[in-house]
């Protein structure tokens, strides 16, 4: 009885709270601190807006904002609409809403700016089915172009310090141009390909991979093939070199054109020689395996960059008997190379051959730039991992990518 | 002559290089705005390129052709095929080309009946091939090879649905193989290329690698 | 034994032949169990809401219509049952006539309106170019779709200005393009990455999966065959699961038996 009569009073007074709570539990409680200001790092179009997070935030109620050319409005134009339950700061933990929006996109650039930079001011409006609340504070910003991408900072040192080192062991090297060089027999095998095709009376033939020259792979492989063009000029053989794509052809004309130019043997170019075999993948895989069968190529060289049509024109070649030397940094198709032709050169071997085969000093200075920059990485690495390990994460910010 | 053929674009690869390297960490308009008209002096020289290749294809066929070396029968294909394929572009299913492309024409019908056919024919070569050379090369040699060759056979099976009928855990142990040791190797190798990348780009830039305009240095 | 060794490949190609002919023929069906990298995707266009943007890059060419076609019409289907747009476009000139007809197709079995809930914007060559080209304003890089209508004020590009706006972006890919999206696309223009590639690029693939620069990934039929079963519509890529499987089995085989008899060759020696 007592009990009952206790819960009865109880009742009784709790009841007006409740009603309110119910009224809590509705209405919108809008954010308290509405900021806009300039993006950093940024080309000079966009604003970032930020506020922190509010009570009454629910799937069903959004967060609109309205921007303005003036302080005084009117604030008709919609920037942004959101769920209020998403668009949370990174690392403020749902804290705070970050946006960044481009505010020029809304407003004609002709009307109402007189002319320089303009501001921009936005309003807050949370909105859900039954109400709308609008945040007091207008919120301004002016934005503008930055020079310089603070969050690359960690990446313009590295490529500085890089760069460093790779023209000092350059300029190191003219002074002492001694510098060992692993041997790397792929390259050593050029020149017994390039006499046995000799000796057959058979064409070499030269495969680029399938990238533009925009492919530092590519790059790599028109120097290399610069090189074998002298070879081949000296040897007096017919070197075939087939191309997927227009302006590497144009550039591989022009390289076999000055190769045979500086072996003396100028006579001996052929426009001809150095064609557009097709223009997509299985096409030009069709032409090129057509060639080494019809022709009977002596030395097939696979440089550059390769697809799914790797083990195709290898296969094919290895089928013909033909000697094949292979260099690529496709790591997918290093397998099937391996498998197929008599040397490889993987990775990074492709872009030091033109260095080991020229055996230039300040070539080789690049590639003992390489080993010390490799050094300093895997020593990043283990550092960083064991430092990770144990719960110190520091080392990960300094590689941390924008 | 030599200062057109080399001191120019030796001038022009230092002066856009360092440009283009720096142009990736300024945000500003400007900046944005040199990419915009490299980009586009890029795709306008990438188109008139096709011209080149073109000439170079039928001038290739054609003189092979002209001179009934052997094998010339092959080459007329290459303008049958072409000058076939460009008629009836052009005729675009009697709209011609100054009206927009017509649906179900005869080009359409050559790209779905000859193209797309004749290219899958040629990709799944690659299936023989690749069994071929599975069989021929593929031997354990040494405890390296054998190891390779017990990962390739878990992958192989692990991949398909029908790994997981023969034995459960095959699929998540090929997964596990794919994402760890295969990840460290590729990170590796991509360490070392990425490093070679940026030697070759700076050689190219500062002009000590020359060899891509042709002779030796 | 020596002359098993080196059998004419001829042979072993006759193999192969019938492994994949029987079983398309006595069709039998494996289960597929999707991945958590296909999953990746689907999850990202299903938490899309309606009218979202999706853009599509159809960048491959008929030689890898069997593994990348399925994947497209798999991808199409969800978004059209969504009521998401559709953006087809491709750096490859030899896919502008499977973009297109698989766009329309499956578009049409939706009842969805040209220029109103999709649009093919074409191909256009220089493939990085053309990525920061879009990043910067879309309707400079492609001022007019397939068809040569006008893009600006295109109902379905409506609030598109440049790569940024766009909810999702995926790469169907037989190249090397996947690496320009991200390098090129995603690092400059900041938006989220889904990719489908050929199997023998798939382990490329793999690191930038764990970097999370690209949100899910599709590696071959298999890819195709795990996303169709996702949205419930098992076509092509799960009937041809069947076919894979036995050639797999075969080279498994081949290895094994190649290798048995290598052992065997060299005791005797």
């Amino acid at each position: 009885m007592y009990k009952i009569f206790l819960t009865f009073i109880l009742s009784i007074l709790l009841l007006p709270y409740s009603s309110t709570f119910a009224v809590e539990v509705d209405m919108l409680i809008p954010p308290s601190d509405f900021q806009a200001f300039d993006t950093p790092n940024d080309d000079g179009k966009s604003v970032t807006l930020r506020w922190p997070s509010s009570p009454s935030e629910s799937t069903e109620a959004e967060y609109v904002v309205y921007a303005s050319l003036r302080k005084n409005g009117p604030f008709t134009t919609e920037v942004l609409r959101i769920n209020s339950k998403t668009m949370y700061e990174e690392g403020s933990d749902s804290n705070f809403h970050y946006v960044e929006i481009k505010p020029g996109k809304f407003f004609n650039k002709d009307s109402d700016v007189t002319g320089g930079r303009s501001s921009y001011f936005f309003r807050l409006v949370m909105m859900s089915n039954s109400e709308n609340v609008t945040v007091n504070e207008i919120a301004s910003a002016t934005p503008k172009g930055n020079w310089f991408n603070w969050k690359k900072l960690n990446n313009f040192i590295i490529l500085i310090a890089f760069s460093t080192l790779v023209l000092w062991f350059i300029e190191h090297a003219k002074k002492n141009p001694n510098l060992y060089l692993r041997k790397i027999s792929g390259l050593d095998a050029i020149d017994d390909a390039l006499g046995r095709a000799t000796e057959m009376g058979k064409p070499v033939l030269y495969v680029h991979g399938l990238n533009g020259m925009g492919s530092i792979s590519t790059i790599a492989a028109v120097n290399i093939l610069g090189r074998i063009a002298i070879r081949v000029a000296e040897y007096d053989t017919t070197l075939k070199v087939s191309n997927i794509d227009p302006i590497v052809l144009s550039v591989s004309q022009e390289v076999v054109k000055e190769s045979y130019l500086e072996a003396g043997r100028p006579d001996a170019y052929v426009e001809d020689n150095v064609f557009m075999a097709a223009s997509e993948q299985f096409p030009y895989v069709a032409a090129v395996s057509g060639i080494m069968i019809r022709e009977k190529t002596a030395a097939n060289f696979f440089m550059g960059y390769f697809y799914a049509e790797s083990l195709i024109l290898a296969e094919t070649g290895a089928s013909t008997g033909a000697i094949q030397i292979a260099a690529t940094d496709s790591y997918t198709q290093l397998p099937f190379f391996i498998t197929t032709c008599d040397y490889t050169l993987i990775g990074e071997e492709l872009y030091a051959a033109s260095a080991y085969l020229s055996r230039e000093p300040l070539l080789l200075g690049s590639l003992r730039a390489q080993d010390i920059a490799k050094g300093i990485i895997i020593t990043a690495l283990v550092v960083g991992a064991a430092l990770a390990t144990i719960g110190i994460g520091f080392i990960s910010f300094i590689f941390k990518a924008s | 002559m030599n200062f057109f053929k080399r001191t120019i674009p030796l001038i022009i690869a230092f002066i856009m290089g360092i440009m283009m390297a720096f142009q990736y960490y300024v945000p500003h308009e400007a900046s944005q705005s040199l990419l915009k008209v490299v980009t586009r002096w890029g795709i306008t020289i990438a188109g008139f390129a096709v011209f080149i290749g073109a000439y170079s294809l039928f001038h290739l066929h054609w003189n092979k052709i002209k001179r009934k070396v052997p094998g010339w029968g092959y080459s007329t294909f290459v303008f049958f095929g072409a000058g076939i394929t460009i008629i009836f572009g052009l005729y675009n299913g009697g709209e011609f080309f100054l009206h927009d492309k017509q649906e179900g024409t005869m080009f359409d019908w050559m790209y779905f009946n000859v193209q797309v056919p004749a290219g899958a024919t040629m990709f799944s070569i690659l299936a023989f091939f690749m069994a071929s050379a599975a069989y021929r090369t593929f031997r354990a040699r040494t405890s390296e090879a054998t190891i390779l060759l017990i990962a390739a056979v878990i992958v192989m099976l692990g991949r398909v649905p029908v790994g997981a009928l023969i034995w459960e855990f095959l699929p998540p142990i090929a997964d596990w193989i794919m994402s760890v040791p295969n990840m460290a190797a590729k990170r590796g190798i991509l360490i070392g290329v990425s490093i070679g990348a940026i030697a070759t780009s700076l050689r190219i830039i500062f002009g000590i690698e020359r060899a891509y305009l042709g002779g030796g240095d | 034994m020596e002359r098993l060794l080196k059998i004419d490949r001829r042979i072993i190609f006759v193999f192969v032949a019938a492994a994949v002919t029987i079983p398309l023929l006595i069709k039998f069906d494996l289960p597929v169990i999707a991945t958590k990298e296909v999953r990746g995707i689907y999850d990202k266009i299903d938490s899309l809401s309606e009218g979202s943007h999706v853009l599509i890059a159809f960048d491959y060419d008929p030689a890898s219509k069997e593994e990348l076609q399925p994947m497209a019409i798999a991808l199409l289907h969800h978004c059209f049952k969504n009521n998401i747009k559709v953006i087809g476009m491709t750096l490859n000139p030899g896919g502008t006539g499977l973009a297109d007809s698989a766009i329309t197709e499956v578009g049409n079995e939706y009842g969805r309106k040209y220029k109103e809930d999709y649009v093919f914007l074409g191909y256009k060559t220089g493939v990085e170019l053309v990525m920061i080209n879009m990043g910067e304003n879309i309707y400079s890089a492609f001022p007019k779709d397939f068809k040569g209508n006008a893009t600006t004020d295109m109902p379905a590009l409506k609030d598109v200005q440049s790569l940024q706006d766009f909810d999702f972006v995926v790469d169907l890919a037989s190249g090397s393009s996947i690496e320009a999206w991200i390098a090129f696309g995603k690092e400059k223009y900041n938006f989220d990455l889904g990719a489908g590639c050929t199997a023998v690029i798939g382990p490329d693939m793999y690191p930038f999966l764990q970097s999370k620069q690209i949100e899910g990934l599709m590696s071959g039929l298999k890819g195709a065959a795990e996303y169709e079963t996702l949205i419930n519509r098992k076509s092509s890529a799960v009937a041809g699961m069947s076919p894979q499987s036995v050639v797999h089995v075969l080279v498994v085989f081949f290895v094994i038996f190649g290798n048995t008899l290598y052992f065997m060759t060299r005791r005797k020696k």
